[in-house]
């Protein structure tokens, strides 16, 4: 159907709702869906965030104004902050890449025995809360860590790797690593092994199966995981705080932001350009997909061809995964200790080790870890439905504003979490339930909406990715065979994409279970707190961490094991679903 | 409470009748918002349950921007009270009219601690507890770097503890806050800063949270933290290898308590005031973990020996006399200027100090020692001048305008200019010291 001649029959007195649908490739109900999707995130991201950062473009004089902007590059700091961010994002992208590539390779292409300790251990960075992290890393990586300690004391040298941007980018790529790891093993997996095969009996091996089949199938996965990390990168303020790294964006932003009495407009202008900064990453990364199919209509066995990699590639292969892992792991490790330290003061390790902590947290911690759950679940959930269906209707429909709302949605990865939350507050505070006088910014439901709205960025882009795989006359050919749009949504697009969902869901999931600065505002009783809420309260204190790093733990094992049970539902799935008649 | 009204008010909150006895009839629930830490709150939430058995209070613990932020978007339906350290916080509430005053009964609660007031004079906020400022650290790292314990504030400006000290930013920390002006109204201005800046020289770290600082020295990231005193004693207790010392002139700044205007439980939030100032509120200050200095006298019949007692010790905080009125009047300013030239120079400061150390310990020619003089003396200026500083135009552009105000500039505008200043003179002291190294 071609569309001019559309265009006139809609143009005719008779044309309906139904033909201009038509006309954009969309049903009703697909419609109805954006719709829902956009006023959703009118009402609880844009909304709440215009009504905070309003300031950013009002005068001193009141009015709309622009000298805000005029004084950020005339600033010096500032303009030497964007490059830093910018800087330490790419390199961040590079270093993270180093460590991601070579892992998810080992995964798809090879027979590897700890294949599902990487599966399981590269999502643990995600789920150390960063300022946690950061304290962690600092007892072993610091410059009077437990490493240092022992070259000063052995070899009589320090490496400073905490120090400046340097430290910044080594902590930052050992903790955003797994976005580009699960996107890009996602990708690999999707790659069918006839893809491979079929290339192999035209010839083609080594470098060139590499770089025309196999590189060329990944890049949605790699570009959706290396985009999200750099955002992430110029959105994180614990990191470089906590390493005293003051010249960057988001934490110039956040000081001014946070800082009692003042009421400089700075901050929110450093907040709009930082969103900007997001959305123009996001876009550069569709842009350079953008006049690339990625989609493969075969649907043979799941992912390329396993090779062995023989004795001596196991053994380097094995190697290589224990340092990456060992490195990975440093700050469980670290907070670990510090959870069964008695005082850990200037010294290799803990004076003494002693299960207190965990006493003293243990019995609050119940409430703290079921709260996490739920709130995390749901907006898990929530994230991997909205995602999903936004990206399809992003990439299968033509319907006018998708991409608008495509770009709105996944700005809420560069909000800084204080401004959604304030925002949150000023704009539900008054809105109360009903028959109650609970406000609903304080309800717990808000925290998971707000959890939701700050990691929906994750899930779309991962269920953007899995859907760029998915040729289009797969769902044709379900279509022609008498399916309708639901039917072929659920038994076709979504069992094929399950991979790409699932990465998503995990992300999703494991952040928001330790996302604090949002949660800070919006917690109003400890009854309805998560975990992240309970580490940062026994974190307060100068009478040592411990029992704040025992609820950091428990936080990790909680996340690690909800993944691991996500994981093998989705496997579960995806096997019923594969055997129930569905591979073509 | 008298054994005769407690029944009467169980009765009363039972058949939920107010009841009109001698005292008012407490809510049943109290919701405080603090930044204090848990170390603070579960003892004095539990002493106050235990004693208004009727009552249940929420404590809900957020930093300190947070819970001005929640008390500011929640005026519909607000907390009852606000419980922290930072007087600045307390000013910006009762400036936006978000407190209430309520003037304490208790008796025996002393007008001052050291210089400072103890309470707003409106009443509006109420000190239940003084803390004064001092040097934490961590014996350990001492003695591994071979460096000697300081005592006075001077000590640190020594060359040995260059990259060993460590600070929160006042812009951060109100406590900070007021020992910063606390020593520029006792040293004054130029001289005040001179001995920051030669001070800042040797830090390691400004950290943007106050836990910052006594964390670091626990670990042995660094080995010195200018705290407050409970951060270093409450260290000390729990079996970390630090010291804490009082230097001769120290400051003494008041933990708060206020109403929050409109407040759901006026009754139970007067009670928790009051608790505060009882004798068994200020008894409880004296637990090891927490470690605050009671503003009652009497309260530190039952201290520990070597427990600090300002009504007793006279160098705790007396020296100084505290000018409320030019601290306020540049409060905002203060925390911009000292993060513009030391916190986000903190390299180009280190850079410098080093050099001039440097040259000092070789220099014996007239020429380099002038040429020294030249770098210290680019090393320790100030870009706006006393009076400059507590102008009301300028002050205006680091504050929310309110109708009529005017301001001399943005707050942009001034950073800008006091950003490049302190980068111009720190590179040219380095280079200046540099010089004087060559001179001998």
């Amino acid at each position: 159907m071609s569309a001019p001649a559309l265009a006139s029959t809609s143009r005719s007195a008779r044309s309906s709702v139904g033909r201009k649908l038509a006309a954009y490739n969309a049903s009703p109900t697909q419609a109805l869906a954006l719709l829902v999707i956009a006023l959703l995130l009118i009402a609880f991201l844009v909304v709440p965030i215009v009504r905070v950062i309003v300031v950013a473009f009002t005068g001193p004089a009141g009015g709309f104004s622009l000298v805000h902007f005029g004084d950020f590059f005339r600033t010096g700091l500032l303009r030497e902050s964007f490059w830093n961010s910018v800087y330490v994002g790419v390199m961040t992208v590079v270093v993270a890449s180093l460590i991601a590539v070579p892992l998810a390779t080992l995964l798809s292409r090879f027979q590897f025995r700890g294949a599902a300790l990487i599966h399981t251990l590269g999502v643990l960075p995600l789920v150390m809360p960063p300022f946690v992290g950061a304290i962690a890393m600092q007892l072993i990586y610091g410059r009077n860590g437990t490493i240092n300690l022992i070259l000063g004391d052995h070899f009589g040298f320090r490496i400073p790797f905490m120090e400046g941007l340097n430290g910044v980018i080594f902590v930052e790529a050992l903790h955003y690593f797994p976005f580009i790891l699960l996107n890009l093993s996602a990708s690999l997996a999707n790659i069918d092994t006839s893809m491979e095969e079929s290339a192999q009996n035209l010839g083609a091996s080594g470098f060139t199966l590499f770089s025309r089949i196999v590189f060329p199938l990944a890049l949605p996965g790699y570009v959706a995981g290396a985009a999200l990390v750099f955002v992430k990168v110029f959105d994180d303020l614990a990191t470089p705080l906590l390493l005293n790294v003051n010249a960057m964006l988001a934490p110039q932003a956040y000081l001014k932001i946070t800082s009692v009495g003042i009421a400089d407009p700075m901050g929110y202008v450093i907040s709009v350009i930082m969103i900007c900064a997001a959305l123009g990453a996001m876009a550069i990364s569709t842009l350079a997909l953008r006049h690339i199919d990625f989609a493969t209509t075969q649907r043979g066995g799941g992912g390329l061809g396993r090779r062995s990699l023989g004795r001596f590639g196991n053994t380097v292969a094995a190697v290589f995964v224990v340092l990456i892992l060992l490195l990975v792991l440093s700050p469980h490790i670290g907070i670990f200790l510090l959870s069964i330290g008695t005082v850990w003061s200037f010294a290799e390790l803990p004076d003494g080790y002693t299960l207190a902590h965990y006493a003293t947290v243990f019995s609050e911690a119940q409430g703290l870890i079921g709260n996490t759950v739920l709130y995390c679940g749901l907006a898990g959930l929530i994230d991997v439905i909205i995602g999903a269906v936004l990206a399809y209707l992003v990439l299968r429909t033509r319907l006018p504003g998708r991409k608008l709302v495509e770009q709105v949605a996944l700005a809420a990865v560069a909000v800084p979490g204080l401004v959604l939350g304030i925002g949150l507050l000023r704009t539900y505070y008054d809105v109360h339930l009903p028959f109650t006088d609970v406000p609903f910014a304080t309800f717990w439901l808000m925290l998971v909406i707000a959890y939701a709205v700050r990691r929906l960025p994750y899930a779309l882009t991962a269920a953007t990715a899995a859907l760029r795989q998915l040729h289009l006359s797969l769902e044709e050919a379900a279509e022609n065979l008498g399916a309708g749009k639901l039917s072929t949504l659920s038994r076709i697009v979504v069992p094929l994409v399950t991979g790409g969902l699932f990465a998503g869901f995990v992300t999703s999931f494991a952040t928001a279970a330790v996302e604090l600065s949002a949660t800070l505002l919006l917690v109003a009783s400890e009854r309805d707190a998560p975990i992240s809420y309970g580490i940062y309260v026994y974190m307060q204190s100068a009478a040592g961490r411990g029992p704040g790093a025992a609820l950091g733990v428990i936080a990790v094992v909680t996340v690690a094991i909800a993944t691991y049970c996500a994981y093998r539902l989705s496997e579960r799935e995806r096997d019923r679903r594969s055997r129930g008649g569905l591979a073509v | 409470m008298s054994s005769f009204i407690r029944p009467l008010i169980l009765a009363a909150a039972l058949t939920g009748f107010a009841a009109t006895a001698h005292a008012q009839a407490l809510e049943d629930k109290l919701t405080i918002v603090t930044s204090f830490s848990k170390d603070l709150t579960v003892p004095f939430a539990q002493a106050f349950e235990k004693k208004h058995p009727g009552t249940k209070v929420e404590v809900q613990n957020r930093n300190t921007a947070a819970a001005v932020a929640f008390i500011r978007e929640t005026k519909s339906n607000p907390p009852d009270i606000m419980w922290a350290s930072a007087p600045d916080a307390f000013e910006v509430l009762k400036k936006d009219k978000l407190l209430q005053a309520y003037k304490p009964q208790a008796p025996g609660i002393a007008e001052k601690v050291g210089s400072y007031p103890v309470n707003d004079p409106e009443n509006f906020y109420t000190g239940f507890a003084a803390s004064g400022y001092g040097i934490m650290y961590n014996t350990r790292y001492l003695r591994a770097n071979s460096l000697p314990a300081p005592k006075e504030w001077d000590d640190l400006k020594k060359p040995v503890y260059a990259g060993h000290v460590g600070i929160s930013a006042p812009s951060r920390s109100g406590t900070t806050h007021l020992t910063v002006e606390t020593m520029l109204q006792g040293e004054g201005w130029e001289k005040g800063w001179a001995t920051l800046l030669e001070i800042g020289g040797n830090f390691a770290q400004v950290s943007d949270r106050s836990f910052g600082v006594p964390d670091a020295v626990n670990s042995g990231q660094y080995g010195i933290g200018i705290v407050i005193d409970f951060f270093g004693l409450s260290a000390k207790a729990s079996g970390f290898p630090v010291e804490f010392v009082y230097p001769t002139v120290t400051t003494l700044v008041p933990a708060n308590v206020g109403i929050i205007a409109n407040a759901k439980n006026p009754n139970a939030a007067k009670a928790f005031v009051e608790f505060l100032l009882s004798d068994e509120g200020q008894q409880l200050l004296l637990d090891p973990k927490i470690q605050r200095l009671p503003v009652k006298a009497t309260a530190y019949a039952k201290a520990p020996a070597g427990y600090p007692n300002p009504f007793k010790d006279a160098s705790l905080g007396a020296r100084v006399k505290f000018d409320a009125d030019v601290s306020e009047a540049r409060y905002a300013l203060l925390n911009s200027l000292f993060d513009r030239i030391i916190t986000f120079r903190l390299k180009e400061l280190n850079a410098a100090w080093k050099a001039i150390h440097e040259a000092e310990a070789k220099a014996k020619s007239t020429e380099a020692k002038r040429l020294i003089e030249e770098a210290r003396r680019l090393a320790t200026a100030v870009p706006i001048g006393d009076k400059e500083a507590t102008e009301p135009a300028i002050a205006a552009s680091f504050k929310e305008l309110k109708k009529g105000e005017k301001a001399a500039g943005r707050q942009a505008e001034f950073e800008e200019k006091w950003d490049s200043f302190a980068i111009a003179h720190y590179t040219d002291a380095k280079a200046m010291a540099e010089k004087a190294l060559a001179a001998k």
